[in-house]
């Protein structure tokens, strides 16, 4: 990971108005990657939109982090078999030409 | 424009506490949240639709206005003058929620023309479209050079720069290039993983090529000249005498380009197969013979 693409987790926070102990909890679940820098906590600035989410979550719908984990999950699933639909109808293009 | 009876979004009747409101509103908003519901405009929809319910019907003095005007929302102007009154309305104030939008843009024409512009100045939360994944078929002999193609996701045209070395799974990801941002949020990312098909003679490792080429007894034996074929044309090769079967030579600089590395190749690896002659006439048979008897 390349430095330059890295926010210190405190800045996050400040900026979005959550608390720490949330992206420790993330972070407890494996639902967010922490680097430690010199003491210093650091977030991919690649991972802010997901993590923005999870924010979203939280705090608007008082959605648990447990919860959270199992809505991660449940949205990849729906996306990798979503996606997997898209592989599916271009390949059946082929065959009804 | 159409009356937006905000009760019947929330399915509440008009007596509904602010409790109700709220612990309804909730409800349907975890239901059709947009993060919940990815590429669901319909879901988009309706949250918007319920975000506006609860922006009237949580604020007491927008729910009075709502509720005396909403239906003849075009003499709502005579509330504004009702307020300016002693005794009038004063400035309520709801539960307000993150999601709440901030200017109006998410509102329905209803909302604007009963209570102007905006909702409370909460925030807008704009979302980051969906990634999308595709996948991509090249041919070897394509992914060997640079070169442009355009696919069609999701209706729409991409065009886009293949490097040349690009390897068969590998992902790459074209940044906003994936389904619309919601609230003018930030396109999502497009991942195209290539699917490359064998349409050569090469079986190919990383940036190496590999080939059998067959060469003929004579040449493997008194050694010789023979061409062989590269992805970019033909190479002479000379075959030195007694060459074995199976025997392997390389040629260095004539593999598959290396990825996003301008004028480096890999190696192409020669397996020699050595033939044997068939339907020999009596006259070779006698020299084989010969040759059998003097090897002895």
């Amino acid at each position: 990971m390349k430095n330059d693409r890295l926010i210190p987790a405190a800045e996050f926070c400040r900026y979005y108005h959550v608390e720490d102990a949330f992206i420790n909890s993330l972070h407890d679940y494996g639902l967010v990657e922490i680097t430690t820098i010199e003491h210093t906590r650091f977030i991919d600035t690649e991972k802010l939109a997901e993590l923005e989410k999870f924010a979203r979550l939280h705090y608007d719908l008082d959605i648990n982090v447990e919860g959270i984990e199992v809505i991660s999950y449940m949205l990849q699933k729906i996306q990798d078999l979503q996606n997997e639909v898209i592989v599916l109808r271009q390949r059946l293009q082929l065959y009804e030409i | 424009m159409e009356y937006v009876d905000y009760y019947k979004i929330l399915g509440l009747d008009k007596n509904a506490t602010q409790d109700q409101i709220k612990s309804t509103y909730r409800k349907l908003a975890r239901k059709h949240h947009p993060d919940l519901n990815p590429n669901d405009k319909e879901a988009n929809k309706k949250f918007q639709q319920i975000n506006e319910a609860n922006e009237v019907l949580s604020d007491p003095d927008k729910r009075k206005k709502y509720d005396q005007y909403g239906k003849d929302w075009q003499h709502a102007d005579q509330f504004e003058k009702a307020r300016q009154q002693p005794g009038g309305f004063g400035d309520g104030g709801g539960q307000g929620y993150s999601f709440t939008g901030d200017d109006g843009g998410d509102f329905s024409d209803f909302f604007s023309s009963l209570f102007g512009g905006g909702g409370r100045g909460s925030r807008q939360t704009r979302y980051r479209g969906q990634d999308l994944n595709a996948e991509l078929h090249i041919r070897l002999s394509e992914a060997y050079e640079t070169h442009k193609k355009t696919i069609t996701i999701n209706g729409k045209n991409i065009r886009l720069t293949i490097p040349a070395g690009i390897e068969n799974g590998q992902v790459i990801k074209l940044k906003e290039q994936g389904a619309d941002g919601v609230n003018g949020g930030p396109k999502g990312d497009l991942y195209i993983t290539f699917v490359i098909e064998n349409d050569s003679a090469f079986r190919r490792d990383k940036n190496d090529l590999y080939i059998t080429v067959k060469i003929d007894l004579y040449i493997a034996v008194l050694g010789g000249e023979i061409n062989v074929d590269t992805m970019n044309g033909k190479v002479k090769l000379k075959v030195a005498p007694e060459t074995q079967n199976g025997t392997k030579t390389r040629l260095k600089g004539k593999g598959f380009p290396v990825y996003k590395a301008d004028g480096q190749f890999g190696d192409l690896f020669v397996t020699y197969e050595v033939t044997i002659p068939k339907n020999l006439s009596d006259r070779h048979k006698e020299l084989f013979k010969e040759l059998s008897q003097h090897s002895q």
